[in-house]
């Protein structure tokens, strides 16, 4: 693992992920081995964590003191909020959201699984499967995580039993199932000795997959594999109109990122909302001019036709437009410790767009316990429903399960600027 | 799951990617942003974002420096010719003014500095209206900025409120706010050092000299090396000695102390910094080790 000596190397992207679970299922356990074997944790921060047990009077250190970021948290000994962790490989960068493993703290799971392509369900072996495994199961798939790492941890503490491990497993597999996961892996662990992780380990031989790092290594950094609309929302619109350079007297570049799919010079392209056609006369980064542009990469595009263009807008090709919508039925998580007032009006951001909306109906709430679907009058912080909403002004949107960046928006309360919901388009 | 088939950015321009996306953010959602720049590696790696960002058009906000006074003269020199050499608009305040109108009052003349950077940032923002500070700090440095949004709130008295930030999923940033409050931007966020190295590297950027391995004098106190300069003499008793060394982070003079390296490259600093045992901030920054907790107490007072 201390591949890091390679440096430049081989560069095999970025892959976020997310880890489930509670400090019981050693998850800041995994996370400190996945640091320490990969020499991120340096001298000076164990030895502030060993002081710190130390004062505490425990005996090991308490590697959930890596993850505890804030003041409070630290005095209350509990995980408030999202944290991100960061290690590299050599060949490969990685991020880590953190999120606590409880309840009432649906909302961060929320926060940090909308941006991660693999999720790391931790279970303790000695316990099985439990709610909250089925709990973060269904919001790592209602985020739309594309890939599931079930990850049986604590192997240790039942002498590395085969027969344990595979019980937990069909189990699971029969939950997934009927929850529809497709893309699931399992793996036998323990974080504590290390056994799986990054090293193999001699205990259990009955296990011939790959270790957690390997799938790490090797899993896709793309959110998809599937090809993708292209979608540019454009963000800026560049006008120099520098009177010493006659040459950028015309200039006028859309500046964005490509949200997904790709784009090539040549191009036939629509902007929307007002539906003009043109083709991409060049595409630039900084000035510099690149033949194309894939998922996540930020341009500038520059047309053949002068369109009237501005922020909020989109660009997508003309043969895969999205379709303009002014209703919309969404999955929503509401984050605010203040209650959705199903009266009022909202601000919807939806890519670079903003527009005002209505809630139209509350088809009902999920229980993400038990799935069953609940008649409710409003929402309350950490609740997920079935919204419909009404906007002022249409959208260009996909299904989320077909394009997480344009299925996905924000609700913002005008009154304090709070995002307070997180939305997903059915 | 599948093995790699889509075709898909490396590391360094996946997070110059999204550096851009969040700067073009600002840009679009706010009126009237500025970019903090200290001379420092990570403002350095900034601005480099900036070009990238909105070339060959003008950067849509000024830079502004808010200096300490005690401030080492290479980075000021560089600061002053970087700002030149982008033909943008370079805005200094000065803590020194802040003293002088009495809204700094240092407990004692050799008091760090650092941490009264946020009153003269604070009255800057109030001067020009700024209702975005883009910075470059990142969630790697210090455990209190782990958990620092993107785009970070602070109420009009500029303070950060970390059990009530807003939730930030997706890319949808949240940059809006109130007149008299503020958005504090970090576009680098989900940079490590090594990557802020590896940038420099690739982008071939510019930087002070202080960053590579010079001859210096220095006294040693515990694990740190304090500089000797006019403002941190040798007190009596003291042993000089000139060693080889380079400096990690760059800030107030007070408070900075350089590491032992005979690193004079970037890339011999990349190796360095690949197989280093001590943290950044952890080596050279005497601000955070008054208390576990310093960091987060600073930026709750609009520290950045």
């Amino acid at each position: 693992m201390s591949a890091l000596e390679h440096l430049p190397g081989i560069d095999n992207g970025l892959l976020r992920f997310l880890t489930c679970g509670s400090v019981d299922d050693g998850k800041s356990t995994l996370i400190g081995r996945l640091l320490f074997d990969s020499k991120t944790i340096l001298a000076d921060t164990l030895n502030a964590m060993e002081k710190t047990s130390a004062k505490r009077g425990m005996t090991a250190v308490d590697l959930s003191l890596l993850t505890d970021g804030l003041q409070a948290e630290r005095e209350q000994g509990i995980t408030i909020d999202v944290a991100y962790r960061y290690f590299s490989t050599g060949t490969r960068k990685y991020i880590i959201a953190d999120a606590p493993g409880h309840e009432q703290y649906t909302r961060n799971m929320v926060t940090a699984a909308s941006t991660a392509n693999l999720a790391i369900i931790l279970i303790d072996a000695r316990k099985g499967m439990l709610n909250q495994t089925r709990r973060h199961s269904t919001l790592a798939h209602l985020l739309g995580i594309p890939h599931l790492l079930v990850a049986i941890n604590k192997m240790d503490l039942v002498d590395y039993d085969q027969a344990t491990y595979e019980n937990i497993k069909a189990e699971y597999l029969k939950f997934a199932h009927k929850m529809g996961l497709k893309d699931v892996r399992f793996i036998p662990l323990s974080a504590l000795s290390g056994d799986m992780v990054v090293d193999r380990g001699e205990r259990m031989p009955w296990y011939e997959g790959p270790t957690l790092i390997n799938i790490l290594e090797t899993a896709p950094a793309a959110h998809t594999e599937r090809p993708e609309a292209f979608r540019f929302p454009v963000q800026y619109v560049c006008r120099p109109q520098d009177s010493a350079n006659p040459a950028l007297h015309d200039y006028r570049g859309f500046m964005g990122r490509v949200e997904s799919g790709e784009i090539a010079v040549g191009d036939a392209v629509t902007v929307l909302p007002n539906g003009l056609t043109s083709r991409v006369k060049a595409i630039e980064i900084g000035g510099q001019k690149i033949e194309r542009a894939i998922h996540e990469q930020s341009v500038t595009l520059l047309l053949d036709d002068e369109i009237d263009t501005s922020r909020g807008d989109m660009i997508v090709k003309s043969a895969e437009a999205p379709e303009a919508v002014k209703q919309i039925d969404a999955n929503v998580c509401w984050m605010a410790e203040a209650p959705m007032s199903p009266a009022r009006t909202y601000l919807i951001r939806h890519t670079s767009r903003e527009v005002k909306a209505k809630i139209a109906k509350i088809d009902y709430r999920l229980d993400i316990n038990t799935m069953e679907h609940e008649s409710v009058d409003t929402l309350a912080m950490n609740d997920i429903a079935r919204l419909t909403l009404k906007l002022a002004q249409p959208i260009f949107a996909d299904p989320y399960r077909s394009n997480r960046a344009t299925g996905a928006f924000i609700i913002i309360d005008e009154s304090t600027n709070n995002t307070v919901g997180a939305g997903m388009i059915v | 799951m599948t093995t790699l088939t889509q075709q898909t950015l490396s590391h360094l321009d996946w997070l110059e990617a999204e550096a851009i996306h969040i700067m073009r953010e600002v840009a679009g959602q706010c009126s009237s942003p500025v970019l903090l720049f200290s001379g420092g590696k990570d403002s350095v790696c900034m601005l480099r974002i900036a070009e990238k960002a909105f070339r060959p058009g003008r950067f849509p906000f000024p830079l502004m420096h808010i200096d300490t006074g005690h401030n080492y003269p290479e980075v000021i020199a560089f600061r002053d010719k970087r700002a030149a050499e982008l033909g943008e608009r370079l805005i200094v305040r000065s803590l020194e003014d802040s003293m002088a109108r009495g809204s700094i009052v240092l407990k004692h003349e050799h008091e760090s500095r650092n941490k009264h950077q946020s009153v003269t940032l604070l009255e800057a923002i109030e001067e020009f209206g700024f209702d975005a500070c883009i910075g470059g700090a990142r969630r790697d440095e210090e455990k209190a900025r782990a958990k620092e949004r993107i785009m970070s709130f602070r109420d009009e008295f500029g303070q950060w409120d970390p059990k009530n930030q807003r939730p930030e999923l997706w890319n949808l940033y949240n940059a809006r706010s109130h007149k008299g409050e503020n958005i504090r931007s970090f576009p680098i966020s989900n940079w490590t050092e090594l990557d802020v190295w590896q940038y420099i590297q690739r982008e071939q950027l510019e930087l002070p000299s202080i960053y590579f391995a010079h001859t210096r004098p220095v006294v040693r106190k515990g694990d740190l090396l304090m500089p000797v300069t006019d403002l941190t003499p040798a007190k009596p008793g003291d042993t000089v000695e000139d060693v080889m060394v380079r400096f990690r982070t760059v800030g107030d003079v007070s408070c900075t102390a350089p590491v032992e390296s005979d690193a004079d490259t970037v890339d011999k600093i990349l190796a360095e910094t690949a197989t280093t045992t001590i943290t950044e901030r952890g080596a050279t920054r005497m601000d955070d080790q008054t208390s576990e907790a310093s960091m987060e107490q600073r930026k709750k007072e609009g520290y950045f």
